[in-house]
């Protein structure tokens, strides 16, 4: 196996420097719609059927879990947002 | 594929329509309702085969605790104004039709219950929250839009059917 000397190194090197920028240019622009994709559709609420489930949240035991949320709940007068029950809009 | 500058323009354009957050109008009180066409238990549901009545339309999946909490209250509203003139007509937005059946065989519904696995026609109540009630009044307009369900609201969503149902 031997490469003859005159060859370039690299492929890329052959590419003219204003195409190698555009085309670095079109592959942010892809990056950062690949990136707007991501929050494009987040689930709606009718959605929300497998993240209801009891598996879905943090923690196994409902009545450790009960506990403990009750002890945050006196501490940082703040309660909800562990899972999805419904409600939807705050109401738990 | 050459990279052009009209190459690059497109591609640019599809990026900006690939960001460009979908608009949402809220179903607000006041605007028509939009028609709703699903399978029920037995028949096709249709709005349009209720005009003139008012109807409570109701969005629920099995897996939604509130909801659960809703059914007595749409059972105790259908018997006690279906004499007047109100559907309580709920949408079932669960995607397996296996979960609503199971959940309606636990929890009797004495109403109207519609199937949209798709979720389409949620979309197009804009339902924003589960579970979510629109009642719509005897001219087909929305006339009141209620989010999530808790008992303390009974009295607020009664009331405000007692007075829809007295206008015309």
């Amino acid at each position: 196996m031997s490469t003859a000397p005159d060859q370039p190194l690299v492929a890329g090197s052959t590419v003219p420097p204003t195409r190698r920028a555009l085309s670095r240019l079109g592959l942010a622009l892809i990056a950062a719609a690949g990136l707007g994709g991501c929050a494009m559709s987040p689930p709606q609420p009718w959605e929300k059927g497998n993240l209801a489930r009891p598996e879905m949240t943090m923690g196994g035991d409902a009545l450790d879990q009960r506990f403990v949320q009750h002890i945050y709940g006196s501490k940082e007068a703040a309660s909800g947002g562990y899972g999805v029950g419904g409600g939807g809009c705050g109401c738990n | 594929m050459k990279t052009t500058p009209r190459s690059l323009l497109r591609l640019s354009a599809l990026c900006l329509t690939m960001l460009a957050a979908p608009a949402s109008w809220a179903l607000d009180a006041g605007a028509p309702a939009p028609d709703l066409n699903l399978p029920g238990l037995k028949d096709a549901v249709t709005l349009a085969q209720l005009k003139g009545k008012v109807v409570y339309v109701d969005f629920w999946a099995s897996w939604c605790g509130p909801c659960k909490q809703s059914f007595p209250f749409m059972n105790e509203l259908q018997s006690k104004y279906g004499a007047q003139g109100l559907t309580v007509l709920a949408v079932n937005l669960d995607a397996k039709r296996a979960d609503a059946d199971k959940f309606l065989g636990e929890v009797p519904a004495q109403f109207t219950v519609a199937f949209d696995a798709t979720g389409d026609s949620a979309k197009r109540f804009d339902v924003k929250g589960m579970p979510s009630s629109y009642v719509i009044g005897r001219d087909g307009k929305v006339a009141a839009v209620h989010k999530g369900f808790r008992e303390q609201d009974r009295k607020d969503i009664e009331s405000r059917i007692v007075e829809i149902l007295g206008t015309p």
